[in-house]
């Protein structure tokens, strides 16, 4: 069983409106690197010109902020349930 | 602390019925005051509940006119208010509800060089702005005047909140280093949002402030809410202070309040 993602509202305009998507993958890198395949423009929405993911998202597994654990190498098993979860400021 | 009057003793006596309130809790909550930045959709619910319950003192700073785009979600505000300023129809909604509560109007737009002085009476603020550049200047402010802050925001379906008590648990820029260059992220304006999600994330904000007043309960400091209505799924994450933070971390790298490029080609 693959990872379930979470896809974000400001990101579902890629994915066909679907907000949860399973991909493959053991790392989030690699987790990216599948959706980015299927749904072009993720990686453009995601990450800055220098490679890196943008400040203002944030990545999760399992309700664990990835930059406290591995960063985008952090694994994920079958089953994993990873969300993206961006700033939103509409108020 | 002024005792409770009669009348004050049945207006509130839903509140002073439980035990985590009283008549010292409601005495607390008339005693204090409070910052909401914003009278549209998130400031709105939250100044509406606030007022109900009592607090004393609540400023308002919001520079924007009633839009008829806006009566969808902005409770404050009714048809008979258009074109006029938000605060003034604010202020005569939140009196209305409730003579004990005294509402401070400013009509400014938040900068660099207002915001220090705006929020310094306040024991709280409640940030319901619109727009990222004044959502980073209120942390900012707040975390370099050691004031609380109740954050949310929202869009089409989702809302997030999140509370930040400078020196004690982590700031929004812990959680969101640096705001999306402008453009990057459609505003409402653009995307839309469902009404009544700005009322769900509105009165977390009021729960919020109201617990911090109370001193009762768990805030969201460390914990990030989001909130899916469709889903109609809450959940809460960790958020951890980051000693990275360029505002509260260890070795802060931003010292002084910055006004951000705010582009926005909708905005009137």
């Amino acid at each position: 069983m693959p990872a379930k993602v979470r896809i974000p509202a400001p990101l579902q305009h890629l994915t066909q409106n679907i907000g949860l998507v399973e991909a493959e993958g053991t790392t989030v890198k690699e987790v990216l690197s599948n959706l980015e395949g299927r749904f072009p423009g993720f990686h453009e929405r995601l990450y800055d010109e220098n490679g890196g993911l943008r400040r203002f998202i944030n990545i999760y597994v399992n309700d664990e902020d990835i930059r406290f654990l591995q960063g985008e190498d952090t694994p994920l098993a079958d089953g994993d349930e990873m969300s993206i979860i961006p700033a939103i400021a509409g108020g | 602390m002024p005792s409770l009057t009669d009348e004050q003793v049945k207006r509130y006596s839903r509140h002073i019925l439980l035990p985590e309130v009283g008549g010292k809790g409601q005495r607390k909550i008339l005693e204090a005051k409070v910052l909401l930045v914003g009278a549209g959709g998130l400031g709105s619910p939250c100044g509406l509940y606030l007022a109900a319950a009592g607090v004393g003192t609540i400023g308002i700073v919001d520079s924007d006119l009633v839009d008829l785009s806006n009566l969808q979600r902005q409770v404050l505000h009714s048809t008979a208010d258009l074109d006029r300023p938000k605060v003034l129809s604010a202020r005569e909604t939140m009196e209305a509800i409730n003579p004990d509560v005294k509402v401070i109007c400013c009509q400014e737009r938040l900068t660099s060089a207002n915001i220090l002085e705006i929020i310094r009476d306040y024991d709280i603020v409640a940030d319901g702005a619109d727009n990222f550049p004044t959502r980073y200047l209120v942390n900012d402010a707040c975390v370099m005047a050691g004031k609380p802050l109740s954050h949310a925001g929202i869009f089409r379906f989702d809302g997030q909140a999140v509370t930040i008590l400078p020196g004690k648990g982590p700031c929004y820029r812990c959680l969101y280093p640096e705001p999306p260059p402008p453009g990057l992220v459609p505003s409402c304006q653009e995307a839309g949002v469902l009404g009544v999600v700005a009322g769900v994330m509105g009165l977390i904000q009021a729960t919020e402030v109201l617990k911090f007043i109370l001193g009762r309960g768990e805030l969201l400091s460390g914990r990030l809410l989001t909130y899916n209505a469709l889903d109609m799924e809450f959940k809460t994450m960790p958020v951890k202070r980051s000693r990275k933070c360029p505002v509260c971390g260890d070795n802060p790298t931003i010292t002084e309040l910055i006004d951000y490029e705010e582009f926005c080609s909708l905005r009137a």
